[in-house]
C-alpha cells in the first residue's frame, strides 16, 4: 500500500477550539457564562497611540526640576462645592457586595492617601467606605439599592449612572451566592437570591426626564454637590451632549474594557465601544456645545499605565477612572494564588468568576474566612503606590511633551500606529499627516 | 401657619426654608400656594412638619421626605413621594406616573387614580390607592404593602420580590412571578390598619380584597423559566 501525502489536519477559524468549548458548556449546562471583568478581545486601545515628545518647534520640561502638574476639578458648572483633587486618576464604581467591605476600605484608604476619590456602586454606601475616603462619590443607579438622603447629603459628589461599559443597556446582577446577610439587609432583599437590577431608572425616562431628575438631587442637596452622569460606550457624542443638557457637571463615559462585577460574556464582548473610540467623540460634544472644560469628562476602560493616562486626557478627558487595574493592585489575580486558582479550574490573570465569591485573594468575595485574608492597610498602601506610579508616568510624558500640566496635553502630541486607531482617535499615522476619516 | 408663595418666593427659598427645620421646632404648619405644576416641591425635608400644597405639583414632589406629612390638595406629577423614607404624602388627586418609586418607608395615601408603574422597584413603603392603578405597577417590588380599592392594570407585580399587593378590583394581568396568594386572618388585619392609615376604612371591607405576592419560582435562575424573563 502506497502511502500518499495527507491533507493535515485543519482548524476551522470560525469553528475554534475555543467556540467549540463555549457550544460544548451551554450545551451541557443550558445558561450563558457569566463572568466579571470587562472585554477581553483585542481591542483598538491606547497601546495602539504614541506621543511626538518634544522637538526643535517645542521644548521639553526638566524631568526632575520642573513642575508639571495634576491637579483636577470636576463639577465646576453647577454645585456649590466642586471637588478638588490632587491627581486626575479617580477609581470608579464598585459595589459593597460585588467587594468585600476590608476591599471597599482599602480602596477609600489608597485613593485618600493618594488625594483622589472613590466611588460608591450598586449596593449603597458602606462605612468602610464613608469612612476612609476623604472624597467619596456616591452613584445613583437604577437599583436604588440602600438610597436615602442621609447618604446623598455626606457625599462628596452624586453620580447619576445611565450605563457601564461593560454592559450598555443592561442592568446590575449579583447572583446568590454573594447575597450574604449583610448585603441582603442593605439591599432589601431576600438572602441568598441571584439578584438582577433594572436597567432603567424607575421613575424617569430620556433626557427631559433626566433635567428634572438632577435638579431634584440638587434641591434636595442645596446645590451643593456636584453631579456626574455615567455612561457606557456606545453613542458617547450625543450621549455627551443629552448629559450636559440635562445639567451634569461632570460626564463619566465608560468604555467597553471597563469591568463589571457579573454579567453575560456575551454581552461584555459584544455591546459597546473600545474607550479610544469613545473619547473624541464625548470631546466633540463638548466642543459643540462649548462645554469642554467646563463639563469635565472622566474616562474609564481599560486605563492601566500613566502612558494610557497620559493619552486619555491628550484627547481631551479631564481625568480617568480605573476599577479592574485598582483591584490588581490590591492583590486580585496574583500568581501568588495559583494554586487556588487552579482548584477553581482557571489561572492566576485569567481568573473572572468574581460572582462566585470564592477569589481566593479575598476581594470580590462575602465569605467572611476569604475576606479575612485581606489586609486593608496593606491594600491601601499598594494602591496608593499605584496610583503615585501612574501619575508620575503621566508626568513623565507630559514634560517630555513640553507640558506643565496634564491637562496641556492634546491631540497634536499624538500619533497613531493603525488606521483603526487614527480614525477612532482622529490623529494621523505616525509619519504621516493623514487622518483617516478626515479630508 | 407659615404661608409661601412658590410663584413669588421660588422653589430654592421654598426647599432651603423647610430642609433649615430640623428636630423639635414651632413651625410646623406650613401651606405652599400657587405650585403650578413645578416640580420637586418639599423634596429632601426631614422634619416633623405638615406642609399642604394647595393646587397641583410636577414631578417628585415630597421625593425622599422623612418625617413630614406632605399633603397635595391637587394631583401630582410623576414620583411623588419618590424615595420616601418615613413620613406621609396624601395626594387629594390622581398621581402620575412612578408614584412611591422605590420608597424605603412611610404613608403614600393616592385618593384618586395611579397611572402606570405605581410602587415600582418599592422598598418598605405603605400605598394606598383609593382608585384604579396603571400597567406595571409594583414591578420589581422589594417590600412593602400596597393596596388598590380599584382596579389594576396590565403586569401587575412583575418580578416582584416580598411586597405584598392587594387589589380590591379587577387586575387586567397578573406580571412574570406574581400570583394570587391566600388571604389569612394576619392580612385581614393588616389591611383593616392600613384602610384605617390610608383614610379609606369608610370606602372599602378587608375582605373585599384579593391577595397577590411573589411565586419565587424567579428568585434563582433556571433557564426552563427564560421565557418569564
Amino acid at each position: 500500500m502506497t502511502d500518499f501525502p495527507h491533507t493535515p489536519p485543519k482548524m476551522s477559524w470560525t469553528f475554534s477550539n475555543e467556540v467549540n468549548a463555549e457550544i460544548r458548556r451551554a450545551a451541557a449546562t443550558g445558561i450563558y457564562d457569566i463572568r466579571g471583568g470587562g472585554s477581553k478581545r483585542q481591542l483598538p486601545h491606547f497601546d495602539d497611540l504614541l506621543f511626538l515628545g518634544a522637538s526643535i518647534s517645542r521644548y521639553p520640561l526638566e524631568g526632575y526640576r520642573e513642575k508639571c502638574g495634576t491637579d483636577v476639578w470636576l463639577g465646576t458648572r453647577f454645585a456649590k462645592n466642586p471637588i478638588h483633587l490632587e491627581i486626575p486618576i479617580t477609581i470608579a464604581g464598585m459595589s459593597f457586595g460585588a467587594l468585600s467591605g476590608p476591599a471597599k476600605e482599602a480602596l477609600g484608604r489608597g485613593a485618600s492617601e493618594a488625594g483622589t476619590s472613590t466611588t460608591t456602586g450598586d449596593g449603597g454606601m458602606t462605612e468602610e467606605e464613608r469612612g476612609h475616603s476623604k472624597t467619596l462619590v456616591y452613584q445613583y443607579l437604577p437599583s436604588r439599592y440602600g438610597m436615602n438622603p442621609d447618604d446623598l447629603r455626606r457625599a462628596d459628589a452624586i453620580e447619576v449612572v445611565v450605563g457601564q461599559g461593560a454592559k450598555p443597556g443592561g442592568g446590575g446582577m449579583l447572583l446568590g451566592q454573594k447575597i450574604s446577610d449583610r448585603v441582603a439587609m442593605m439591599r432589601n432583599l431576600p438572602k441568598g437570591i441571584d439578584q438582577r437590577s433594572a436597567c432603567r431608572h424607575p421613575d424617569w425616562t430620556g433626557p427631559d426626564d433626566l433635567e428634572i431628575k438632577i435638579a431634584e438631587l440638587r434641591e434636595i442637596t442645596n446645590w451643593e454637590k456636584p453631579i456626574y452622569v455615567k455612561i457606557g460606550g456606545s453613542r458617547p457624542y450625543y450621549d455627551t451632549a443629552l448629559s450636559v443638557k440635562a445639567g451634569a457637571d461632570v460626564v463619566v463615559l465608560d468604555g467597553m474594557q471597563g469591568g463589571t462585577a457579573a454579567t453575560q460574556n456575551v454581552f461584555i464582548e459584544n455591546v459597546g465601544m473600545p474607550i479610544l473610540a469613545c473619547i473624541p467623540q464625548a470631546v466633540k460634544a463638548l466642543q459643540d456645545l462649548g462645554m469642554h472644560r467646563k463639563v469635565q469628562l472622566i474616562v474609564s476602560g481599560g486605563i492601566r499605565t500613566g502612558a494610557d493616562v497620559a493619552k486619555a486626557m491628550a484627547l481631551g478627558a479631564d481625568a480617568v477612572a480605573i476599577g479592574t487595574a485598582a483591584l490588581i493592585a490590591l492583590g486580585d489575580n496574583d500568581p501568588i494564588h495559583e494554586e487556588e486558582y487552579r482548584k477553581l479550574g482557571t489561572t492566576a490573570g485569567a481568573y473572572d468568576d468574581w460572582h462566585e465569591g470564592k477569589d481566593p485573594a479575598g476581594i470580590t468575595t462575602q465569605d467572611p474566612l476569604l475576606s479575612s485574608r485581606f489586609d486593608p492597610i496593606m491594600g491601601g498602601r499598594r494602591l496608593k503606590n499605584y496610583l503615585k506610579v501612574l501619575t508620575l508616568e503621566a508626568q513623565t510624558i507630559a514634560r517630555a511633551c513640553g507640558k506643565n500640566h496634564l491637562h496641556h496635553l492634546e491631540p497634536e502630541d499624538l500619533c497613531a500606529l493603525t488606521v483603526e486607531a487614527a480614525a477612532m482617535a482622529g490623529v494621523p499615522i505616525a509619519g504621516t499627516s493623514w487622518v483617516p476619516g478626515r479630508y | 401657619m407659615q404661608s409661601f408663595d412658590l410663584s413669588k418666593d421660588g422653589l430654592r427659598a421654598l426647599n432651603s426654608t423647610l430642609h433649615s427645620l430640623r428636630g423639635e421646632t414651632n413651625m410646623t404648619e406650613w401651606e405652599v400656594i400657587n405650585p403650578k405644576g413645578s416640580h420637586s416641591i418639599a423634596v429632601g425635608v426631614d422634619a416633623l412638619i405638615d406642609v399642604t400644597v394647595r393646587g397641583s405639583t410636577g414631578y417628585y414632589c415630597a421625593g425622599m421626605n422623612k418625617q413630614a406629612t406632605i399633603r397635595v390638595k391637587g394631583s401630582a406629577g410623576p414620583g411623588v413621594a419618590e424615595n420616601m423614607m418615613s413620613g406621609t404624602v396624601i395626594v387629594d388627586g390622581d398621581a402620575s406616573q412612578y408614584a412611591g418609586a422605590t420608597g424605603r418607608g412611610g404613608l403614600l395615601v393616592i385618593k384618586g387614580n395611579a397611572s402606570s408603574r405605581c410602587g415600582i422597584s418599592m422598598k418598605g413603603i405603605e400605598i394606598v390607592v383609593h382608585g384604579n392603578i396603571g400597567h406595571m405597577s409594583a414591578f420589581m417590588a422589594q417590600s412593602g404593602t400596597m393596596i388598590v380599592l380599584g382596579d389594576a392594570g396590565d403586569a401587575l407585580g412583575d418580578s416582584l420580590y416580598e411586597a405584598r399587593l392587594f387589589v380590591r378590583g379587577s387586575v387586567k394581568s397578573l406580571g412574570a412571578d406574581c400570583i394570587e396568594k391566600e388571604m389569612r386572618p394576619e392580612h385581614l388585619e393588616l389591611l383593616a390598619n392600613l384602610l384605617e392609615r390610608g383614610e379609606a376604612s369608610h370606602l372599602a371591607k378587608p375582605s373585599e380584597f384579593k391577595r397577590y405576592g411573589s411565586a419565587r419560582t424567579l428568585y434563582t435562575f433556571n433557564v426552563d423559566n427564560a421565557s418569564a424573563y
